[in-house]
C-alpha cells in the first residue's frame, strides 16, 4: 500500500508580509512553512504507517527548487520518500493547471488498488481548498474532503467528513483522495534521527522531461498558459479611517460612547 | 457529449446559481446567492436561474424567486436527496452541458468547496474560491475599486465592453485583495462566502412568478462508488454569528475568566438591541470557546450593524472576518494593537472593568 501525501511550500501568512511595489507579495522575503493542514495529511499517512509494515508514504509536492528544504524535512519526519516536481514550465499554475501536473505526476508514479492520495484541505497563501478535488477528478477517484476520522478496513474506507453543523460518513474505495482538516490529528515533529540525517537524504525531482510524455501534461493545461484563471488585479484592502480614541476613566469612555451610539440611534 | 467545448465562450449565456439544500431545507446562503446573482444578471441583461438538486424538492424552488432568480431547475431524483461528490458532480455537469450558463455560483459552504472544484475540473474551466465581491459590468467594478481599493482609477485604462465575470477575493490571508478572470472558458465559475453578499427583500410575488422546471436524472444508484452510511446532526445549540445584528467578540485578554467575559458580552450585545457573542481564534484553539463562534479568516466574516471586540489584538485574520462590520467598538488594555486600526470608537482599559461600564451606560441613553 502506498500513500501519497500532497504538500505544499507556503509563506508564512501569520507574521509579517513583505509586498512588492506593485501590490504584490514578496514571497522572497517570507519565511517559509509547511502548509499547517498539509501536516494533519502527513500524519494521518504516517499513522497507517506505524500500523502497516507494507505501507509507503511518498510525500509529494509542486514547487520551486527552494522546496527542496521542505521535501528533507518531510523525509525527516518519516516519509519513505520525497518528490518535487519542479519546472519553469509549470510556474503560474492556477489550481486547475497545479492538479492537472500533480495528478500526472502520481500516474507516473503509478497507483495501485490499494493506495490512497492524502492531501492538506487547503494552503494557507490561496485558502482556495481546490486542488485536491482536482487532483482527485483528473485521476477519476472518489474523494472525500473535510477528513476527521479515517477507518480502513482492506480496501474500503470509512471517512467522518465535517459539516458546519455536524458530521456526514462515507464509504468509498480505494484509491480514492482524502482532504484532512486540523481536528483529524496532532501532527508529530521530526525525528532526532531524522533531524541529523535529513541534510543527507536524497529525494526525487520531476521536471518536465520526466512527466512530458504523460497524457495529462499539454501545452494548454499546464503552467501560466494552461489556466484558465488569470489575475486581473491586485490591490490593497482600503484602510479605514483611523477611528476615534475615548478618553478618561472606564465609567467616563462608557457614558461618552453610550452618548455617541445614541446620536448615531445606534441604540 | 463529445462537442462539449468549454472555450465556444459565445454559445453560453444566463447566470447560474447552485442551491444547496440540506434536509430538503434551502441554506440561507442561497438566498444570498441568489440576491448577488440578480445584481450580475441585471448588469447582463440574462435570466437568473436557480439549480437545486434533491428528492421531493419541487416544494421549496419557488422562494428562490423571491429573492430574484426568474426561474429554478429542480434535479429530482432519490440518490440526490443526501449530497454525494459523485452524483452531485455528475448531474451539475451534465446540466451545465447541455443548458451553457456564462456563469455558475457556488456558496462556499463544505459542500460547496467539494462540488465545485471537481465539476470546474470535468468542465475544464476556472473557479475562484471564496468571493467577496463579484462584478459583470466593467462601470460597476470600476466604481467598486474606487470605493474600496487604493487604485487610481482616474489614471487607469479600463475596457468597458469587458463581460468577464470579476471574482474579487482576499489573497494571502487578507493582506491583499485580488480580482481574478476566467477569460477563454465558461462557465466562469466561483464559490462565494456565506454572510458576505447582502440580501434582497423576500417578494412574494416574484416567488409566485418564479417557473419551476423538474428534470428527472435517472440516477442508477447501483452505479455509484460513494456510499453515505449516515449524516448526523450535532446538537449544539445554534449560534447565528452570521445573520446578528450584534457580534460582541472576546479574544485572549478574556482568558483569566472566559465564563465571566463570556455573560458580560451576551449581556452588552443585549443592552445593544440584541445579538450574539463571538470569538478569536486565540480561545477556540485552547478549548475556551467553540469553533462555531469563531470570526476571521478561517472561521466566519460577519459583517453586523455593531462589532465590538473585547480582549482582542486585531491580527489580520480575525480583521479579514470583520472588518466589513458597520460599526466597530473594540476594548483593549493596550492602545496600540492592531484592532485600533479598524475600530470607529477605541476603548483602553480592562475589558472586565470597562464592559460593565459600557453596560449601565448604554441601558441608561436608551
Ligand atoms: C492561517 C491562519 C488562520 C487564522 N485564522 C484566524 C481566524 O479566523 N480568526 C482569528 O481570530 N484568528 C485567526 N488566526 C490567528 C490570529 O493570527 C491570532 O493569533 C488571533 O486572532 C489572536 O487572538 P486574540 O486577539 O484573541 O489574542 P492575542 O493576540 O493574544 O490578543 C489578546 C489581546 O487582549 C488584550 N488584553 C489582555 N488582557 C486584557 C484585558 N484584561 N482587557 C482588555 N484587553 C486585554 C491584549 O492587549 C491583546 O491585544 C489565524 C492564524 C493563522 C496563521
Amino acid at each position: 500500500m502506498k500513500i501519497y501525501v500532497c504538500v505544499k511550500q507556503v509563506p508564512d501568512t501569520s507574521g509579517v508580509v513583505a509586498v512588492n511595489p506593485d501590490g504584490t507579495m514578496n514571497r522572497s522575503k517570507m519565511p517559509t512553512i509547511i502548509n499547517p493542514d498539509d501536516l494533519n495529511a502527513m500524519e494521518a499517512a504516517l499513522t497507517f504507517k506505524d500500523q502497516n509494515e507494507d505501507c509507503k508514504v511518498v510525500a509529494i509536492s509542486m514547487g520551486p527548487p527552494q522546496a527542496a528544504e521542505m521535501m528533507r524535512e518531510l523525509l525527516a519526519m518519516g516519509a519513505d520518500e520525497a518528490v518535487l516536481i519542479s519546472g519553469r514550465e509549470f510556474g503560474g499554475s492556477d489550481t486547475f493547471a497545479t492538479s492537472q501536473i500533480v495528478a500526472a505526476g502520481i500516474h507516473h508514479m503509478g497507483l495501485e488498488k490499494e493506495d490512497m492520495i492524502f492531501c492538506g484541505r487547503q494552503a494557507i497563501d490561496g485558502d482556495t481548498a481546490q486542488v485536491g478535488p482536482q487532483i482527485a477528478e483528473k485521476l477519476h477517484l472518489p474523494q472525500v474532503t473535510y477528513a476527521v476520522d479515517i477507518q480502513k478496513d482492506g480496501d474500503t474506507l470509512t471517512v467522518r467528513r465535517a459539516l458546519e453543523d455536524g458530521y456526514m460518513k462515507i464509504q468509498v474505495q480505494t484509491p480514492c483522495l482524502i482532504t484532512c482538516i486540523k481536528e483529524l490529528n496532532e501532527p508529530r515533529y521530526m525525528t532526532v534521527k531524522g533531524v541529523l540525517e535529513c541534510d543527507e537524504m536524497p529525494f526525487t525531482i520531476l521536471d518536465y522531461e520526466a512527466l512530458k510524455d504523460e497524457p495529462l501534461i499539454e501545452a494548454d493545461t499546464i503552467g501560466l498558459k494552461g489556466s484558465p484563471t488569470n489575475i486581473f488585479k491586485s490591490f490593497n484592502p482600503p484602510v479605514k479611517g483611523v477611528g476615534m480614541m475615548l478618553e478618561g476613566t472606564e465609567k467616563e469612555m462608557a457614558n461618552d460612547l453610550a452618548a455617541r451610539l445614541a446620536e448615531k440611534h445606534v441604540i | 457529449m463529445s462537442e462539449y467545448n468549454s472555450s465556444a465562450i459565445e454559445e453560453f449565456s444566463g447566470i447560474w446559481v447552485f442551491c444547496e439544500q440540506r434536509d430538503g431545507k434551502l441554506m440561507p446562503t442561497d438566498f444570498e446567492l441568489i440576491s448577488e446573482g440578480r445584481k450580475i444578471a441585471d448588469q447582463r441583461g440574462c435570466e437568473l436561474t436557480g439549480l437545486l438538486l434533491g428528492s421531493d424538492v419541487e416544494g421549496i424552488a419557488a422562494e428562490l424567486g423571491g429573492y430574484g432568480a426568474d426561474k429554478v431547475i429542480v434535479c429530482d431524483d432519490p440518490a440526490l436527496k443526501v449530497y454525494t461528490n459523485e452524483a452531485y458532480t455528475n448531474v451539475v455537469c451534465d446540466m451545465v452541458k447541455e443548458r451553457k450558463p456564462e456563469v455558475l455560483l457556488f456558496g462556499a459552504s463544505n459542500i460547496g468547496r467539494d462540488l465545485a472544484p471537481r465539476c470546474a475540473a470535468r468542465l475544464h474551466t476556472g473557479l475562484t474560491a471564496d468571493c467577496t465581491h463579484l462584478d459583470i459590468d466593467m462601470n460597476t467594478y470600476v466604481d467598486f475599486l474606487d470605493k474600496n481599493s487604493n487604485v487610481d482609477v482616474a489614471n487607469e485604462k479600463f475596457k468597458m465592453e469587458d463581460v468577464n465575470l470579476k471574482m474579487t477575493r482576499p489573497a494571502f490571508g487578507g493582506h491583499l485583495m485580488a480580482t481574478i478572470i476566467c477569460p477563454r472558458f465558461r462557465p466562469c465559475m466561483s464559490t462565494v462566502r456565506p454572510g458576505v453578499m447582502k440580501k434582497n427583500e423576500y417578494d412574494s410575488a416574484a416567488a409566485q412568478k418564479c417557473a419551476v422546471e423538474v428534470v428527472k436524472p435517472g440516477i442508477d444508484e447501483k452505479e455509484l462508488h460513494e456510499k453515505v452510511l449516515e449524516v448526523v446532526k450535532e446538537a449544539k445549540e445554534l449560534v447565528d454569528l452570521v445573520g446578528a445584528d450584534v457580534v460582541v467578540s472576546i479574544g485572549n485578554g478574556a482568558s483569566k475568566d472566559v465564563e465571566k467575559a463570556k455573560a458580560l458580552a451576551q449581556e452588552l450585545a443585549d443592552a445593544l438591541g440584541g445579538g450574539v457573542v463571538g470569538s478569536s481564534r486565540a480561545l477556540v484553539d485552547a478549548g475556551l470557546m467553540s469553533a462555531d463562534r469563531q470570526v476571521g479568516q478561517t472561521g466566519k466574516t460577519v459583517h453586523p450593524k455593531v462589532y465590538v471586540a473585547l480582549g482582542i489584538s486585531g491580527a489580520i485574520q480575525h480583521k479579514a472576518g470583520m472588518q466589513n462590520s458597520e460599526l466597530i467598538i473594540a476594548v483593549n488594555k493596550n492602545g496600540s494593537e492592531p484592532i485600533f486600526e479598524v475600530a470607529d470608537y477605541g476603548l483602553v482599559g480592562d475589558l472586565f472593568k470597562v464592559v460593565p461600564e459600557m453596560i449601565t451606560a448604554i441601558k441608561a441613553a436608551k
